[in-house]
């Protein structure tokens, strides 16, 4: 069983567990994925490994609750089990020496470029990290990343602190400024990737994106997660999670991303009162 | 008896769920024979000495023997007599297509109806379940030799099954949360409950085969890491056809288009129907097209049925060309399920805001045999017309799960993808590794993937004991 070990709230509904997996802590290379279910009757969710300690067989996921299997999920406490989590899965994303590489992130890919962020600095290029919230209270990691990196560029919607902005717009102005960029991945909600890829496209950047459609075995098995890359349909978790951001169809992901959400409205209105375990932000049913 | 009086027994059919009824529930259609009508079917058996059923049965149970004990009355000996060849008979009993194997080669069939093989075989296995009277054999001496099984699912179990009762540890690894494979996500509760995978594969468990359940082979470990690492002296592939083909159409990735897979993945393993007792929601629409014409178009037909769908197939050749066993199409069409046949569908045509709204199709007529023998399907030119639908299933097979070769290099693989293998022996390309069912063969039927998972079985206890292979 899958032992959760840790668990903190890093910033308000983003949730960083730490999971004992050693067979895919042993194994688990930058920018793979792992599926879990928290009890039997749970969904198959994807969520990316944003770090791992192979000796000591562990996993960090970051987690925001956004419906009933994620909600589920952060209302776990250390010491409970989650009932299967299988990983890694999906192709590593490639960590050359390129240059000067830009993480651009949003919600929960602040802390899914963290390895990434280690592994492109070990590999020798100049990593910068351009993390973006809709405010400044939602920002995390600020120390994590400014250790793996050499720049770190907090960005907010709201502009209430730093740069107002995405971090697209940084990217833009950095290329537009003759900065040379010499690869950009993007993790987070697939407009914020939508919005870098749109901003490197005509300098000719290398953009990936790691692609996060809805996904059931994750193995290739059900065809759930293909998206159309290039004018091929590719399958996310076998083929992904990492796809050219210049040739993705943005449209089509945003409604497949969509396709179930009257179903999943219709979850948590049925979701039975879960007793609280001192979750901060757990509403008592009466 | 006289084989006059045998002559006059008609072929016993099986109790079953009115239609009515069970398009409303996900419970198993057919009830089983009961004991009295187990014996009188049996009786219409002559009980032949070279019997040509047993030829045709893929794995080979010695069916005269254990028909003669249903005659008897001997309902548990003769579900341990069927288990002496087949570790899976509850199942094979439900979902074998015995008209085209045992039942096909019948005497009795030849001027009458055959004996119906695969119900008595359902029948003694779900007997001794039901009388908890499962007996474990005495397993060979202890080898001391390690197998891993990559892939839970038909062939696997029936490897998994047979090297354990010759003395050798097996391991079986399965990337999905429960074992069974196909048996679990693909073949729905209404035509085998998964109460009776569960049960067939405790009993693996109680004859001592390890299962390791949410574990890839390719991803957590290697072929060649479990052989020079992990210390298993054979390794057998059955990861099966997990890669759902789609048409190639335009408007295939709408909301709405599913894979087979997808469609009877979230129903079966998930449990969506019972959402939302269950997390995963199922896909209930109202209109629903089902594109195929084999069993897993049926299975999906029939999931949708009981979801609360309308629900038409749309196959572009003729019903007798249909590959689905006959007892599926006309449980389906009992249902009502609607049948659209030489169709071929050409679009499917989305609202703004990428949901299915309807497919386009054109009618085929058939003209010359192609390379199946099949007569092919030709358009009907300006025979385009417009489907109003909401969901449409692609049902149109599977291509082999492309993770074990992809991370493999050494494994040779046919332009399919699917793994190459000696049909003797089903040894692969790299020594010690061998591989049946799916990944071998393409798309083919539960009972095929066991015939394979038999045969390498005996190939891989050869080459552990070194010895040479029996013939």
């Amino acid at each position: 069983m899958f032992e959760i070990l840790a668990k903190r709230e890093v910033a308000p509904n983003v949730h960083e567990l730490v999971i004992r997996a050693p067979a895919i802590a042993k194994k688990a290379r930058c920018g793979q994925f792992a599926i879990l279910m928290v009890d039997d009757r749970s969904e198959r969710v994807p969520y990316t490994l944003c770090d791992w300690d192979a000796q000591a067989g562990t996993i960090k996921l970051v987690v925001q609750e956004v419906g009933q299997s994620s909600r589920k999920l952060v209302l776990c406490e250390v010491g409970d089990h989650v009932a299967h989590l299988v990983g890694p899965l999906g192709v590593p994303v490639e960590t050359d020496h390129y240059g000067t590489v830009a993480l651009a992130a949003g919600c929960y890919g602040i802390g899914a470029i963290l390895n990434i962020g280690r592994a492109m600095k070990a590999a020798g290029n100049r990593v910068i990290a351009i993390v973006e919230a809709d405010s400044h209270y939602l920002h995390y990691y600020r120390a994590e990343l400014e250790a793996v990196c050499d720049e770190l560029i907090q960005t907010t919607i709201d502009g209430s602190q730093s740069i107002k902005g995405h971090s697209a717009d940084v990217i833009k102005r950095k290329l537009e400024a003759g900065e040379a960029l010499d690869r950009v991945i993007a993790v987070g909600c697939p407009f914020m990737m939508m919005l870098v890829g749109n901003a490197t496209k005509p300098f000719a950047v290398k953009t990936l994106a790691a692609l996060n459609p809805i996904m059931l075995d994750g193995t290739g098995m059900c065809g759930a997660c293909r998206v159309a890359v290039g004018g091929q349909t590719l399958f996310a978790c076998v083929d992904g999670p990492y796809f050219d951001a210049h040739e993705i169809d943005w449209d089509e992901l945003f409604d497949r991303k969509a396709a179930y959400s009257d179903e999943e409205i219709q979850a948590v209105a049925h979701t039975e009162a879960v007793v609280p375990r001192g979750h901060t932000r757990h509403t008592r049913v009466a | 008896m006289a084989e006059l009086k045998k002559k006059q027994i008609p072929r016993q059919p099986m109790p079953e769920q009115e239609a009515e009824d069970r398009v409303r529930n996900f419970d198993e259609v057919p009830y089983g024979y009961t004991e009295e009508l187990a014996q009188l079917e049996a009786e219409r058996c002559i009980l032949c000495r070279n019997a040509k059923c047993v030829a045709a049965c893929p794995v080979n149970i010695d069916i005269p023997a254990f028909v003669a004990l249903i005659q008897q009355g001997k309902f548990l000996e003769a579900a341990q007599k069927i288990k002496q060849d087949n570790a899976l008979p509850a199942v094979c009993g439900r979902v074998c297509p015995q008209e085209d194997q045992c039942e096909g080669s019948c005497v009795i069939g030849i001027k009458h109806e055959p004996v119906a093989i695969g119900r008595l075989e359902r029948f003694a296995a779900d007997y001794e379940r039901r009388m908890n009277a499962i007996t474990i054999p005495g397993l060979g001496p202890k080898t001391g030799k390690r197998v891993a099984v990559v892939g839970a699912g038909p062939a696997g179990l029936t490897v998994a099954g047979d090297l354990i009762l010759r003395g050798h540890e097996v391991t079986v690894f399965e990337a999905l949360q429960d074992p069974g494979g196909v048996l679990m996500y693909g073949i729905p509760e209404f035509r085998l409950p998964k109460e009776i995978v569960r049960a067939e594969v405790d009993y693996l468990r109680q004859l001592g085969v390890a299962f390791v359940m949410d574990y890839v082979v390719g991803r957590n470990s290697t072929i060649r890491e479990l052989l020079d690492e992990e210390g298993y002296h054979a390794v057998f592939i059955g990861t099966g056809a997990g890669l759902p083909s789609f048409m190639e159409m335009p408007g295939e990735n709408l909301i709405g288009v599913y894979s087979a897979n997808e469609y009877l993945t979230r129903a079966n393993l998930m449990k969506a129907y019972l959402f939302p007792e269950y997390d995963t929601p199922p896909i209930r629409r109202e209109r629903v097209a089902v594109i195929g014409g084999g069993n897993v178009a049926m299975d999906s037909a029939r999931t949708a049925l009981r979801l609360g769908a309308e629900v038409t197939i749309v196959y572009r050749r003729a019903r007798e060309q249909m590959p689905a066993r006959a007892e599926e199409v006309h449980h389906a069409e009992q249902e009502g399920v609607q049948f659209k046949l030489l169709t071929n569908p050409i679009r499917v045509i989305g609202d703004k805001r990428h949901r299915v709204m309807g497919m386009e199709c054109l009618r085929m007529e058939l003209g010359e045999p192609d390379e199946s023998g099949r007569r092919r399907p030709v358009a009907v030119k300006g025979s385009e017309f417009i489907m109003d639908l909401d969901t449409v299933i692609v049902a149109i097979g599977n291509k082999p799960n492309p993770l074990v070769p992809r991370t493999t290099p050494e494994l040779k693989t046919t332009k399919w993808g699917t793994v190459v293998t000696d049909p003797k022996t089903m040894e692969t390309s790299i020594p010690g590794v061998y591989a049946g069912g799916d990944i071998v063969s393409g798309a083919a039927t539960v009972i095929l993937a066991m015939g394979q998972g038999r045969i390498a079985a005996r190939a891989i206890h050869a080459y552990l004991q070194g010895e040479p292979l029996a013939q």
